[in-house]
């Protein structure tokens, strides 16, 4: 088991509100980890500065790709000014340092969002195609070649709509390829946010609610296609989730918030029986709140 | 305001037009009904005009009439059916590619109509009134499409970089004598040069403050062409700006101009037949640079740009340099435009680039369809030509008299054919988008489900 993401003493704060409270955990490579809690607890706060969306209060996010050896250089790279450092063929990122676009484009991390958003007024087929702009512009000659048809644009532009069809033929979009992103139905326009994000050929997926508004038979899809994304192409996982059936049936190891705080981080079947988080979702009796909030530490 | 009501029900129909003539009524009574007038002891005296207050009921209520019973129950049935077809695009998406390719063979054709119609003396008009001023919105359109319909940055300023393609080419040509070819794209590179400029303090704006900010930009470059008296000559303006020449040829009465050296009949035609070439080149150049740069990545990170920020840059897209590169583009394209302008008139102030003219660039924009090349094309013939067309309406002195004015009447005809429009195809002219690229079949995406966006 090596580490894919670090998160430690991450804490933001908006003003006088402190949403995320010295949260630390860790995602193993090929892991899916799920990270719940109540509503507010804080989740979609966290994925934000995973992402870069927000720059953190405090605290370090580091990524690692290829060798586990790459860790070493942790210390040494929070101790320069940089945003990543590369040896061999790892390379360590500290995701807090960098903008959201170079989070995805270079630490190679890829998100959606809780209320879909997709490009609704272009086709399915070009939505894949933007998530695959940095290879594209490169082989375009960053535009300057690929507007007089020089060099090789209409072969990166071919392989990239063959990538775009492995996905939609993934997640059964096939026939929709050529429709407005927004005229099709929630379902497949959660599917196609997913397939989107896998086009920017991630280490880490971070997927946020992706079974909200889904039916069961679609949860039952969204579950293996997952399972599906992790065990084929090598990608780790990181979603944000309501609904337990996803949980419990698809993650390796939950991490529960809230208020900010982590109070348990297990396998799924440990965290089920946690009595914090029981406490947490259903609330408890009034003679053990004292006990419980001590406990949790408030 | 009276709902209309449903359709067959014509007492309904009647009583409301009834309720909207009593509306005129009141409305007209005081407005049309009296009339103060002087008489012979100067001294006021109100006279009634009935006749005239009656006929503008009339109008009213015969027009609200004809809308209850015709009208509205045509609009009701196109929007049952539209509603039955939602997604489908209108019929009018499929006019673009039919109508390119006629649009462009007229434009080749249209100096030789021009002279076959009007005789060469004639034809001048309808050359340069017409087909040049045109062709000079039809680019700037082009050029301001790529910012606004492409990339959706509302940019009220683009006159701007009009005016710095104008003023670098006179600068330019009078002070070091360099050919207008050679200036060309010199004045692009200026302009797209100070379209980087506006695009870094604008990046982090968004709608109505990028707007506002735009807005701004203009004003500041024309206030210094206003006051930068040594270099700009103010108010003045630059006079005789170098012409172009046909291949070192100039046009002119000399022994080496061009009539003579072709042996032809002096006339101002074959300037001006040159000059129309030159602008629609320029303007077919910037139709086909957009129609590639739409397929390239640079030109779908626009659009993605324009349907939502957040997502493109959670796809790894660097926004900053994509805004810069629309602005810079679209800039560079009003320049190659301003340089043209400056040669073909041989004189510019900063008269000449007022927001009148951002204003004029953008409805045409908007009323084209954002994005729709041929729509954007379509707006300005109707809306530079309806305009110049307007000054030839004579006819109309026979219906009102000598005394009136066609020109009086042109901004608010023109304002009232926008309002109309604009009520008929929110959208535009042209709403529907073409995708950059297909997998099984071309098909046209709604106006309706693409984003305007929000700067």
């Amino acid at each position: 088991m090596t580490a894919l993401l670090r998160v430690e003493h991450l804490t933001m704060r908006f003003g006088g509100l402190v949403a995320v409270n010295d949260l630390s955990f860790t995602t193993n490579r090929g892991d899916i980890t799920a990270l719940i809690g109540p509503n507010g607890a804080g989740k979609t706060t966290v994925f934000n500065c995973i992402t870069g969306f927000y720059k953190p209060s405090e605290g370090r996010i580091a990524l690692a790709h290829g060798a586990p050896e790459i860790w070493e250089e942790l210390a040494a790279l929070t101790q320069r000014d940089a945003r990543s450092v590369a040896r061999g063929d790892g390379a360590l990122f500290l995701l807090e340092r960098m903008p959201d676009y170079l989070v995805a484009h270079r630490a190679k991390v890829a998100r959606t969002f809780q209320n879909i958003r997709l490009f609704s007024g272009m086709s399915v087929l070009e939505n894949l195609l933007v998530a695959q702009h940095n290879p594209l512009m490169a082989a375009s000659g960053y535009t300057a070649l690929g507007i007089f048809g020089i060099g090789n644009y209409g072969r990166a532009e071919r392989a990239a709509i063959a990538a775009a069809r492995h996905w939609l033929d993934l997640t059964g979009l096939t026939d929709r390829a050529d429709d407005p992103a927004g005229d099709l139905p929630y379902g497949a326009q959660r599917r196609l946010e997913i397939a989107r994000a896998m086009c920017t050929e991630p280490v880490l997926l971070c997927l946020d609610e992706p079974a909200a508004g889904l039916n069961p038979r679609e949860t039952a899809e969204l579950n293996e296609l997952i399972l599906r994304i992790r065990s084929d192409h090598n990608v780790s996982v990181l979603l944000i989730e309501h609904d337990m059936s996803v949980v419990m049936e698809i993650s390796d190891h939950v991490v529960v918030l809230d208020y900010g705080v982590k109070i348990a981080d297990n396998v799924p079947a440990a965290v089920r029986d946690d009595p914090k988080v029981i406490a947490a979702y259903l609330g408890v009796e009034d003679k053990e709140v004292g006990r419980v909030e001590a406990e949790v530490g408030l | 305001m009276a709902t209309a009501p449903a359709k067959n029900d014509i007492a309904g129909a009647f009583k409301d037009a009834g309720f909207w003539a009593l509306v005129a009524l009141g409305l007209f009574l005081p407005l049309i009904g009296f009339r103060a007038v002087q008489d012979i002891h100067n001294e006021l005296t109100l006279e009634t005009r009935w006749p005239l207050l009656f006929a503008f009921v009339a109008i009213v209520a015969a027009g609200r009439l004809l809308h209850n019973l015709l009208i509205a129950p045509w609009r009701e049935r196109r929007r049952v059916a539209a509603r039955a077809a939602v997604g489908a695009p209108h019929w009018s998406a499929r006019l673009g590619s039919v109508l390119a390719p006629l649009f462009i063979g007229f434009a080749l054709a249209y100096p030789a109509i021009a002279v076959w119609l009007a005789g060469a003396g004639g034809a001048v008009k309808w050359i340069d009134n017409f087909g040049i001023q045109i062709l000079i919105y039809v680019m700037l359109g082009f050029g301001l499409n790529i910012v606004v319909g492409l990339a959706g940055l509302l940019d009220l300023g683009y006159v701007a970089f009009y005016a710095v393609g104008a003023y670098s080419y006179a600068l330019l040509a009078q002070t070091f004598g360099f050919s207008f070819f050679m200036l060309l794209p010199v004045a692009g590179i200026l302009a797209a040069f100070w379209g980087m400029m506006l695009g870094f303090p604008v990046l982090r704006l968004r709608g109505d403050y990028l707007a506002i900010v735009t807005l701004a930009f203009g004003e500041i470059i024309r206030l210094v062409l206003i006051n930068w008296v040594p270099v700009t000559n103010g108010y003045a303006g630059i006079a005789s700006i170098p012409r172009p020449t046909f291949f070192g040829i100039p046009f002119n009465a000399s022994d080496e101009g061009f009539a003579a050296v072709f042996g032809l009949p002096l006339s101002p035609i074959y300037r001006l037949v040159f000059l129309y070439y030159i602008i629609l080149a320029l303007a077919l150049l910037t139709s086909f640079v957009t129609v590639r740069l739409r397929r390239l990545p640079v030109g779908r990170a626009w659009e993605a740009l324009r349907e939502d920020e957040i997502a493109c840059r959670s796809l790894g897209i660097n926004t900053t340099n994509t805004k810069l590169t629309a602005f810079a583009i679209g800039a560079g394209f009003g320049g190659f435009a301003g340089a043209f302008f400056a040669a073909r008139q041989g004189f510019i102030s900063p008269e000449s680039f007022t927001f009148m003219e951002s204003a004029t660039i953008l409805s045409i924009v908007v009323l084209g369809g954002m994005g729709s090349q041929i729509g954007v094309a379509i707006a300005a013939i109707a809306m530079i030509g309806g305009t110049e067309a307007l000054r030839e309406l004579d006819v109309l002195k026979e219906v009102f008299g000598n005394d009136f004015d066609p020109t009086q009447y042109r901004m608010l005809l023109f304002g009232f054919a926008m309002v109309l429009i604009m009520v008929v195809r929110p959208r535009g002219l042209i709403a529907a988008r073409e995708a950059s690229v297909h997998l099984a079949a071309r098909k046209k995406i709604s106006g309706a489900l693409v984003r305007e966006g929000r700067g």
